[in-house]
């Protein structure tokens, strides 16, 4: 950061800002190529989500429509006396080639019977294809109303923060004391122990879905938050990570605080943990990203209501023969804004971190 | 509009005191656990001394890590073995290494309509190839959004968040989003047909479809490794540069001499993670194609959740078998990694 | 510190008043596992809460999960000893053996051993079983082609149901493609990617599904071939979504957003669909059943639909069987179907006459036009969805139509594997 601003520092004001390049005075065609492609980046990295975002606010019948449209269009009503219910509007050509604004009672096969708001008496009938519906903008908050009351929205959303909060907190406490362990003690075994846990860094939860539900079933789990928070607390990545970055923490530092009488749980908390901290930060950031987005275990584990985290409680809403894809689309965006929340007021932390405690 | 009128600094004195009293509660919390868990630490600590301490910290870790990943492990091995539909190992037949048999029960392993289980055999061949484009795919875009962020930009912190922005995703909602993008009426042929072209089947074509999901997958993690190599680049120290320049060395020739040789050892980490990440390739694309068209996109993992998992017959023993070979070949892989990065590291 | 150490203990003390607190006396809860296609999740809740106003002592939990859960997770908990008490389920034949008999605790078991078919029962009921009564449907449904009829109006041509008892797949290809044509619609006809959804017209195609042991026995069989090759030649002319078999692997995926769109003529598909294409078409276009078409092996849909069990692992057996009584009473079971727009499977509801609300003139002649289907299914189409086999089937041909009709393997190929997965399901389970 403070590169960029002595690099820019020749000149003054916006301009300057905004013409600060790699080399003073001059901008080439690599800094153009740099800024198409961070400008492309942009639209790739947050169009898709901006495009679920605009489809979420669209009807199931709008949905399907193609092609496709950026905007929730939805058909403009007007109230017309003598029907109960408001009457769609389209902009209906006539036969003397002038077009009108229209209201349609009903259609029956290819004839599309109309009725002038202003006038209601008489009935205009018009072919179908001689009608366009009139159509407006409109964010319909339809989909999110019907989808949160039949999706017990906050409900889920406790259990989710529960389960990510909670689950967090036991991973940082688990791995970092065993990071600790095994890299500031010396016994017997420590490097089998290690070894072991590596090597299981490979295989994925969902090959052996089978036995880890039997065992979950067997401790009486199912159905508890516990089921989905304890079994992955014990990550071989947060443990690698954590032990790396201790590593690196010197060793007459703990040796010192010994001779002072302090114990070695005090040692762990006191002086081991705070120096770990950007190394923790990592971690809990993985965690939290981790269990918000969890769906495969908790979807074992969790099959009654009372319990469902939000990613479980989306899938609710795929049936046997129907899939409610208005529904799913309104549920993702709610199950996306907090995280995308979070993100952003931390991002700075969250990408520097990773920057430069991640996997050294 | 009426905060506008609240002088900055106010906010800022009233969120410092917030701030201020927060940590304070913290702190207090955090000193009452630690005082709680002394009065069992510090007995512990007389019985089995400073060097058992090692065993007692690693110890909780070991107790979750042994029962809900090894434990489970273990047991699957035993299932390779077994046969039947029935749940529980003490009541499932010994079939020896039939399971094991039957997944490469092929006259050509490399050509899957020769094999009994055709769908394991082209389950490892989509996975190889899928490992080997998706990898390099994503080395390659990684470290040239890290090169275009190591330039002196405009709001660098921004850009390299909103790279990192898809990584936060999760896999199902990856994949569901690109499904609504590329699916016949998605947005991309919408595109297409506005622009005067014609649909293409993204998702019903094998080929496309492959090359989608090798796509996607590098979407939603490169921000990942673009980090990991953003940092290998900033720890290249920039006085080498200026004594390339003066040589006389343009920037190509300084990538090659300076960049890739320094940023060795962040690459060999990038590799070994997306290795991992690449094999174990699953719920995006569970999400996305669910394997199709035909079988074109079916991994080895989803090959293993259908099996044992998401069908009327569960073929716990098949499964479980495939799921070995997975396991011993990623061991392998493992194993190789290790060497790679140089033992000192490890122990 | 001590004074800390005392706190601790009061706080673990406290802790382990409130767990003993919680699980002090509480009403009978009966866990009800369901999912939902449409509204019919609402409509049980209702008549459940009615319920539980008449019987105090009793609450019923509906635990709404994805249909997943239900067919991947459910068999699993059941066999672990887990299952909920009840549940909605689909593959009737799947968890045979963990039913509870209702038979000893039903006030009047005639309710369910009288009202429904005999077929039905026995799904539920282990081989050598002959008098359990463990579950029932809560509705039927029946395959059948929906078509655009405003689309055909357009074109000019004539609905060929309209003029002809019997029309055959080719004939109503031939309109399927001139309407296309005509109105510039980009897809003629559209079928769901389901075994169950193809094995309708394969039997109307002459598809003998099994031999004489009541197996599956597809390897062979003429019929199927038949059709499998009709569905692949709309895939080579581009007049079928290439999406609905293609775009997701084994996974099943509804056609039904090509026709609410108006973008495909004629839509096979079956009765649930009504109640979603009377909100989502609404005014847009007009839609109809037709009669299945019409082949060497006549003219059958498939019989289909979900059904409620109970399992023995329950703790309250006695109030169990009351819920399950309370929905088979005759008007309860009735207004289930009339809000919900199913097809009902009891004889007594049937008998009773079933009215349904609906407005939309056109969702009550597709529900008339669907109890006409009904009593033209064939005796094998009614068999399949009740075979304890039928999931094997349809998980099988899912995977081997779509190898087929991606061009990965020949039809011959494709349904020899077909039957090779069918019978090392049923070796799987037999062992």
């Amino acid at each position: 950061m403070t590169t960029q601003t002595a690099a820019g520092a020749g000149r003054t004001g916006v301009v300057g800002y905004l013409t600060r390049t790699k080399k003073r005075g001059r901008i080439g065609t690599a800094d153009v190529l740099t800024y198409i492609y961070l400008l492309v980046g942009i639209v790739l990295m947050f169009g898709p989500v901006i495009w679920i975002l605009m489809s979420s606010f669209k009807t199931p019948a709008e949905v399907t429509k193609f092609p496709p449209r950026f905007l929730p269009y939805q058909q403009e009503t007007a109230v017309v006396e003598g029907y109960d219910e408001p009457l769609p509007l389209f902009d209906v050509t006539l036969e003397d080639g002038s077009v009108a604004r229209l209201a349609q009672v009903r259609r029956v096969g290819l004839e599309a019977q109309m009725i002038d708001p202003a006038s209601p008496e008489e009935i205009i009938r018009v072919n179908i294809n001689a009608r366009q519906p009139v159509e407006e903008v409109k964010f319909s908050l339809d989909n999110y109303t019907e989808g949160m009351e039949s999706f017990n929205f906050w409900r889920y959303f406790l259990n989710s923060v529960v389960v990510t909060f909670v689950a967090t907190i036991l991973t940082l406490l688990v791995n970092s004391m065993a990071a600790f362990s095994l890299s500031k003690y010396e016994y017997r075994g420590r490097n089998a122990i290690f070894l072991i846990i590596l090597s299981t860094l490979m295989v994925p939860l969902s090959v052996i879905l089978v036995p880890a539900f039997l065992l979950i079933t067997q401790i009486g789990w199912n159905n508890n938050l516990l089921g989905v928070i304890v079994p992955g607390a014990a990550t071989p990545t947060g443990v690698f990570l954590l032990r790396q970055y201790m590593l690196t923490i010197p060793d007459e530092l703990i040796d010192s605080a010994r001779i002072d009488g302090a114990s070695e749980w005090r040692i762990y908390l006191q002086i081991v943990l705070p120096l770990a901290r950007p190394a923790l930060a990592v971690l809990a950031i993985f965690s939290v990203m981790w269990r918000w987005n969890d769906f495969l275990w908790p979807k074992i584990v969790l099959t009654q209501n009372q319990v469902f985290t939000l990613q479980v409680g989306l899938e609710a809403f795929q049936g046997d023969l129907q899939v409610q894809w208005n529904l799913i689309l309104a549920m993702t965006v709610l199950t996306l804004l907090p995280i995308t929340f979070v993100f952003g007021i931390l991002q700075k932390y969250i990408t520097t971190g990773i920057a430069t405690t991640g996997m050294k | 509009m009426s905060s506008a009128t609240v002088p900055h600094t106010h906010h800022v004195s009233v969120w410092r005191r917030v701030q201020k009293q927060l940590g304070a509660a913290f702190n207090a919390v955090l000193n009452f656990f630690i005082d709680l868990m002394d009065y069992i630490m510090h007995p512990l600590q007389r019985l089995v001394g400073i060097r058992g301490m090692g065993y007692v910290f690693v110890l909780p870790n070991l107790l979750i890590f042994g029962v809900f990943i090894l434990l489970p492990m273990i047991t699957n091995f035993f299932y390779t073995f077994t046969g039947g539909a029935n749940l529980f190992l003490d009541q499932r037949p010994y079939v020896g290494a039939q399971n094991l048999e039957r997944l490469f029960d092929c006259q050509n392993f490399l050509a899957p309509n020769t094999c009994r289980e055709d769908l394991f055999a082209r389950a490892v061949t989509n996975t190889a190839l899928f490992v080997i484009t998706q990898v390099a795919l994503m080395i390659g875009i990684s470290l040239l959004t890290a090169l275009v962020l190591n330039r002196k930009i405009i709001a660098r912190g921004f850009f390299r968040s909103v790279y990192f922005y898809p990584v936060l995703l999760s896999p199902i909602v990856v994949g569901l989003i690109w499904k609504w993008i590329l699916q016949e009426n998605g947005l991309l042929n919408a595109l297409l047909v506005a622009f005067g072209g014609d649909k293409v089947g993204f998702l019903t074509d094998a080929n496309w479809a492959r090359f989608w999901v090798v796509m996607i997958s590098v979407w939603s993690l490169m921000g990942f490794y673009t980090l990991i190599l953003l940092a290998g680049l900033q720890s290249i120290p920039s006085d080498l540069y200026e004594a390339a320049d003066i040589d006389g060395a343009n920037v190509f020739q300084s990538f090659r001499s300076i960049t890739l040789p320094l940023l060795m050892p962040t690459m060999l980490v990038v590799l070994i993670l997306s290795l991992i990440r690449a094999v174990q390739v699953f719920d995006v694309v569970f999400a996305f194609t669910g394997g199709g068209p035909g079988s074109a996109t079916i991994y080895i993992v989803q090959y293993i959740y259908n099996n044992g998992f998401a069908s009327a017959t569960k073929e716990y023993g098949l499964a479980s078998a495939a799921s070995l070979v997975m396991a011993g070949s990623l061991i392998v892989l493992t194993l190789a990694q290790l060497r790679l990065r140089g033992t000192n590291n490890v122990t | 510190m001590t004074k800390r150490f005392l706190t601790f203990v009061a706080v673990l003390a406290l802790l382990a008043l409130t767990t003993i607190a919680v699980s002090a006396q509480d009403p009978v809860e009966i866990r009800f596992m369901w999912y939902s296609d449409g509204v019919e999740g609402d409509v049980m809740r209702d008549l459940l809460d009615r319920f539980e106003a008449d019987n105090p002592g009793i609450t019923v939990t509906l635990d709404v999960v994805p249909y997943a859960t239900v067919r991947d997770n459910l068999p699993t908990l059941a066999q672990a000893g887990e299952a909920p008490d009840m549940a909605r389920i689909t593959n009737f034949g799947g968890m045979r053996g963990l039913y509870l008999d209702l038979r000893p605790l039903m006030s009047d078991p005639s309710l369910l051993e009288d009202n429904f078919a005999g077929a039905v029962l026995e799904a539920f009921r282990l081989p050598d079983d002959t008098e359990g009564l463990y579950g029932f449907p809560d509705s039927l449904s029946v395959t059948a082609p929906y078509i655009n009829r405003t689309l055909f109006e357009q074109a000019g041509v004539d609905v060929p149901s309209d003029s002809m008892d019997e029309v055959s797949w080719a004939e109503w290809t031939d309109a399927l493609k001139q309407v296309a044509e005509a109105t510039g619609t980009p897809y003629a006809v559209a079928i769901d990617n389901k075994g169950h959804r193809f094995a309708g017209p394969a039997m109307s195609m002459g598809a003998n599904f099994f031999d004489a042991d009541g197996n599956f026995a597809l390897a062979n069989d003429e019929g199927f071939r038949a059709f499998a090759e009709i569905v692949k030649g709309w895939h080579d002319e581009s007049l079928i979504p290439r999406e609905v078999w293609l775009g997701s692997g084994g996974q099943y995926t509804a056609a039904n957003e090509f026709f609410e769109s108006g973008q495909v003529v004629m839509y096979f598909s079956g009765s649930w669909q009504i109640g979603r294409f009377d909100s989502v078409i609404g005014d847009a276009f007009d839609w109809a059943v037709v009669p299945n078409p019409t082949g060497p092996g006549g003219s059958t849909g498939v019989a289909g639909g979900a059904g409620i069990v109970a399992f023995a692992q329950t703790e309250h057996p006695a109030e169990v069987a009351k819920v399950m009584e309370y929905m088979l009473q005759p008007e309860v079971y009735k207004e289930y179907v009339e809000r919900s727009l199913f097809i009902p499977a009891d004889k007594a509801v049937i008998d009773l006459g079933v009215e349904y609300t609906a407005e939309n003139p056109l969702v009550n002649a597709a529900l008339a036009q669907f109890a006409v289907e009904a009593g033209k299914l064939q005796d094998q189409a009614i068999r399949l969805n009740l075979h304890p086999f039928a999931f094997a089937y349809y998980d099988a041909s899912n995977t081997r139509l779509a190898q087929y009709f991606a061009g990965e393997l020949t039809l011959d190929e494709a349904m020899t594997r077909l039957q090779e997965d069918i019978d090392a399901a049923v070796a799987n389970a037999g062992s």
